[in-house]
């Protein structure tokens, strides 16, 4: 053996490659297969078979109103996050614990109680259900509810993306700004986003993959009529169950795409906000 | 002396602006998003009176359902205690090429929309996929369609939860209290059982916590491959989902509120646990 000196708290050489190679199985196992089925399934019967499938009529409709539910609730929980961060980590008021328990509760909340809670409300049994009816505005089986249940489930991504990080900087630069004169808007603007920027982006790429994403709390409030109220998630449940798995798979994996691309942009940005942080110190 | 204080601490630093506005949008936004929904389901399955709740939760198929969601949350949860152990210390202590692909790939669960990941898992462990085949032919295990197979979908969505809140943990421990347990003479198991694993132990209950919080209300990734078989499959999501459709709405809230107050219960039990743990540290 050679004279090299290995530390005794160190591991030997032949357990760490023992350890690398089981984490590399379990990866490989639970996270690599799952990704790799998504695409082979897909392309089974040939690219053209799944292009056709996510170009064909209803699957279009899919993608308009999953694309058209994002783009209304993560302005919805941008904001809302952004000004419950704010409060939070910049200003004094009792019961602040309260609210961000408040905030994180839909975290723990199962999606499909998430539906359930709307549809108590709006829902044609429940408390508003006679009044809207009576008005013929429709929530549940409609839009409105597809948002309201998917702003709840990606409510919190925001808020606990930006809030840590707001808290950690402390308040002494925006302190400094209001006693120079700086209106709340204008220190928000140029004193407070440029030090959150990269993680208010991550935050908003990680609500929109997921309000994009979501099944459970919009299958309860969707009613599942083709092209009308289906979203992408929802799509691909209708085509798997009517056995129709290169459709279902072609679908599957464009939403696969996006999370892929919502991954790789989320590891870029906290390299940024990473290098940013290392920088700045 | 407290003059001095008082003239080096600028007294009348300006608070800072927007108290008001910020936290009447959070508010509103709380109030009807989260409070006033959730409250709707914790008064809406009185309507049936509390002998009819009791009546409604006591169904047979209530509690085996519920029992299949809290048992294979827990089975799942036990099961990524040691592979996000692995899978943690994998990427804060060892170095290899491809250990930044490993570190990125672990979120895939986060980022791969529900729905995907249960057809992908079921197309895999399914009598005729790439692992339910083998699964099949070697050992006689059917995965997908059993009991065994919601535990796979639960594993999958719970991973990340317990390596990304024990990684930073182990990332700022260092190796300082490793080498003086090495230096007095340990056993590198000892050390490992005795300094290591009390250190990470808190936060490994932390992570198992979240993994169970969502994989007991998780409904996307279980009802492809769990085959939804009343009494033995089933889970209380899916439960409520059935009532709903038939317009039982009191009965779909009674079993979403007492899953609901079953998983907080579990989790301020865990919480009080981890408080006894670092007490006991100290």
């Amino acid at each position: 053996m050679s004279a090299r000196f290995r530390p005794a708290h160190a591991d030997a050489p032949w357990a760490n490659a023992l350890l690398a190679g089981a984490a590399i199985l379990v990866a490989v196992v639970l996270l690599a297969l799952p990704l790799a089925a998504v695409f082979v399934e897909a392309l089974r019967r040939g690219l053209p078979v799944a292009l056709a499938a996510i170009l064909e009529e209803d699957s279009l409709a899919a993608i308009r109103l999953t694309l058209a539910v994002a783009a209304i609730t993560v302005p919805v929980n941008l904001v809302g996050g952004v000004a419950a961060a704010w409060a939070v980590a910049k200003c004094e008021f009792p019961g602040k614990r309260l609210l961000v328990t408040l905030i994180e509760l839909p975290f723990s909340v199962s999606p499909v109680i998430a539906g359930l809670v709307f549809v108590l409300i709006f829902g044609a049994q429940g408390w508003l259900g006679p009044w809207l009816q009576a008005r013929d505005i429709q929530v549940i089986f409609a839009l409105p509810g597809l948002v309201l249940a998917t702003v709840f489930v990606t409510f919190p991504f925001v808020a606990r993306t930006v809030m840590p990080l707001m808290q950690e900087q402390g308040r002494e630069e925006e302190e400094a700004a209001a006693t120079l004169g700086a209106s709340g808007l204008q220190t928000f603007l140029r004193v407070t986003l440029p030090n959150v920027k990269w993680a208010l982006l991550a935050g908003v790429l990680l609500c929109n993959a997921r309000a994009m994403g979501e099944f459970g709390a919009v299958s309860v409030v969707s009613g599942h009529i083709r092209g009308e109220t289906n979203t992408m998630p929802l799509h691909v449940e209708i085509l798997y169950n009517e056995y129709q798995f290169a459709g279902a798979f072609a679908v599957a994996a464009l939403l696969a795409l996006l999370g892929l691309v919502t991954l790789a942009a989320k590891t870029l940005l906290e390299r940024a906000a990473g290098r940013r942080a290392g920088g700045a110190a | 002396m407290s003059a001095t204080l008082a003239w080096a601490r600028p007294s009348r630093v300006a608070p800072v602006p927007g108290l008001g506005l910020t936290l009447g949008v959070t508010l509103a936004w709380v109030g009807l998003i989260v409070v006033v929904p959730l409250a709707a389901l914790a008064i809406k399955p009185w309507e049936l009176g509390v002998a009819g709740v009791a009546q409604s939760l006591a169904e047979p198929r209530v509690l085996a359902a519920l029992a299949v969601s809290f048992g294979a949350a827990l089975v799942a949860s036990l099961v990524n205690l040691p592979l996000g152990l692995l899978l943690a210390w994998t990427i804060v202590r060892l170095d290899f090429p491809g250990r930044r692909v490993l570190d990125g790939a672990i979120d895939l669960p986060f980022a791969l929309p529900t729905a995907v990941a249960g057809i992908a898992l079921t197309a895999l462990f399914a009598p005729n996929g790439w692992l339910g085949a083998p699964l099949m032919a070697v050992f006689g295990w059917q995965v997908a369609y059993a009991q065994a197979g919601i535990v796979v979908a639960l594993v999958f969505v719970g991973l990340p939860f317990i390596v990304r809140t024990v990684e930073p943990v182990l990332r700022d421990m260092g190796r300082d209290a490793e080498e003086a347990a090495a230096t007095l003479g340990a056993t590198r198991p000892q050390t490992l059982g005795r300094v290591v694993l009390p250190a990470l132990a808190p936060a490994l209950l932390t992570g198992f916590g979240l993994a169970f919080a969502r994989a007991v209300g998780e409904y996307g990734s279980v009802i492809f491959i769990a085959g939804n078989m009343p009494m033995q499959t089933e889970i209380a999501p899916l439960l409520i989902v059935i009532r709903l459709e038939q317009f039982d709405y009191a009965g779909a809230a009674s079993v979403g509120l007492a899953m609901l107050l079953l998983s907080f219960a579990i989790l301020l039990g865990l919480n009080l646990l981890q408080r006894t743990l670092r007490r006991g540290r100290r």
